[in-house]
């Protein structure tokens, strides 16, 4: 049926209602505090969505692993078991370097670092909103995922955990203008706060002097300053550092060391006490090899 | 009858998908905006169904999916809307092309809108590459328009 004459308020009105509600949603979301949670219930009632957009890529992959040829598997599976060879044995030397690192802690009396939990999580759907870099992962509350929670992949820091749903949970990426993480040099410890600029392959250092003793192709890892992110784990690389002497401070551009443009599996980490049951423990794959504590005795 | 009132509803969650579906980031930067033709379409071809409403809420959920503040893209989408909602009979009449010349700036005028937004609430920097999708809209707006004219008058959506 079609309506000659409009009902109800007028085009401009319901104009202004909507603008000054959405001004309004805006100005609770971003100022009340207790507001995540009601996200967190908007988050689960929407993932329906995500998963349907999520079905062409995951049916592609799975198609992809269907088909792929029997040669390329025996290669695969050659590559890895080499891998894993190496990987272990390299693993063995890290464990005891790691009993005796503990040891020389002990008599240090510093405190002994704690190993994280681990679980292997996977990329559920991108953002594909430019303004902000999020990516959504398929473990949530009910794996025991907690609010600026670390995620990590294989070759450094991705971000943290900025909304739990039930099932799935949202990372902010460490790339996006909104997040700063506290990092140190790797070589001399010195430290600084990098702080993503928008674009998905650089970072920047914020306050740096110019007499900072910083250099091109510096390590960054975390500091573990600010108690969200545990303690060095690798993030980025000093890139380019341009020491121009009429601005306050020298301007450091650092190249993340995650591959944050091609996310496919990723670790979240736990500290020891809070772990779920159902995370990776730190020595899974070594279950009887402890080493035997000889220091303690020797005193 | 029944059938007919969801079909739009329907079209609306294709978009939705559409928008959201993962892509490789060099194509990402093209994507265009789905949701916004669409309810554009709607709007034009049955303003006493699709309006103001409907695109506050679609704004909303995509804001949800998005991550980004409650209230950025329904602010956003419902300025375009609003300017095709008081003008739709003029709209209809348009040559294609012409209408596509008016996608281009409505879509601009979304993408601003967004950004200014996001500028106010985190400070984000302008880089280029946040308009690529209104050329893609643009180029997008034939085929959408004929496909959806023919959805529209073979399914008999009112």
């Amino acid at each position: 049926m079609n309506e000659v004459f409009a009902r109800g308020p007028s085009l401009f009105v319901r104009l202004a209602v909507v603008l000054v509600l959405s001004v309004s949603a805006m100005i609770i979301d971003t100022k009340v505090e207790n507001f995540a949670t009601a996200r967190t219930y908007l988050n689960s009632m929407v993932s329906p969505l995500q998963y349907i957009a999520n079905l062409p890529g995951a049916m592609l992959s799975w198609s992809a692993d269907r088909f792929s040829s029997r040669q390329r598997l025996l290669n695969d599976n050659e590559k890895l078991t080499n891998q894993v060879t190496l990987m272990s044995e390299q693993l063995q030397r890290f464990r005891i370097l790691e009993q005796e690192n503990k040891n020389l802690r002990k008599l240090l009396d510093a405190p002994v670092r704690d190993s994280m939990h681990k679980m292997i999580t996977e990329l559920m759907a991108v953002d594909t909103n430019p303004y902000s870099h999020q990516i959504v992962i398929n473990k949530g509350a009910l794996d025991g995922v907690f609010l600026s929670q670390s995620v990590l992949d294989d070759s450094g820091i991705v971000g943290q955990i900025s909304e739990v749903g039930t099932t799935n949970s949202r990372v902010l990426l460490i790339s996006d203008v909104t997040h700063a993480i506290p990092v140190r040099i790797e070589r001399n410890n010195v430290r600084f706060i990098a702080v993503g600029d928008g674009s998905l392959d650089s970072m920047q250092l914020q306050h740096v002097p110019h007499s900072a003793d910083i250099e091109e192709g510096d390590v960054l890892v975390s500091s573990g300053l600010g108690e969200v992110f545990p303690e060095g784990y690798p993030v980025a690389t000093i890139t380019t550092i341009i020491r121009n002497e009429s601005r306050p401070f020298a301007e450091v551009t650092a190249t993340p060391f995650a591959k944050l443009d091609r996310i496919k599996y990723l670790l979240l980490l736990w500290p020891q006490a809070t772990a779920p049951a159902s995370a990776i423990a730190p020595d899974a794959f070594f279950p009887d090899t402890t080493l035997p504590e000889e220091t303690e005795e020797k005193q | 009858m029944k059938l007919n009132q969801t079909l739009i509803p329907v079209s609306i969650i294709v978009a939705f998908i559409l928008q959201i579906m993962p892509m490789p980031a060099s194509i990402d930067v093209y994507r265009p905006d789905w949701l916004l033709l669409l309810l554009c379409y709607w709007t034009m071809a049955l303003p006493n169904r699709v309006g103001l409403g409907a695109t506050a809420i679609c704004g909303v959920v995509l804001d949800i999916l998005y991550g980004t503040s409650l209230g950025v893209h329904s602010f956003a989408m419902v300025i375009p809307v609003y300017l095709v909602a008081a003008n739709y009979q003029r709209f209809r009449n348009y040559s294609v092309i012409q209408q596509a010349i008016m996608i281009f700036i409505l879509s601009m005028l979304y993408h601003m809108v967004v950004y200014w937004l996001q500028y106010a609430l985190t400070g984000v920097q302008f880089r280029f590459e946040f308009l690529w999708p209104v050329i893609t809209s643009v180029f997008l707006w034939p085929w959408l328009f004929w496909f959806l004219r023919r959805y529209r008058r073979l399914l008999r959506v009112t």
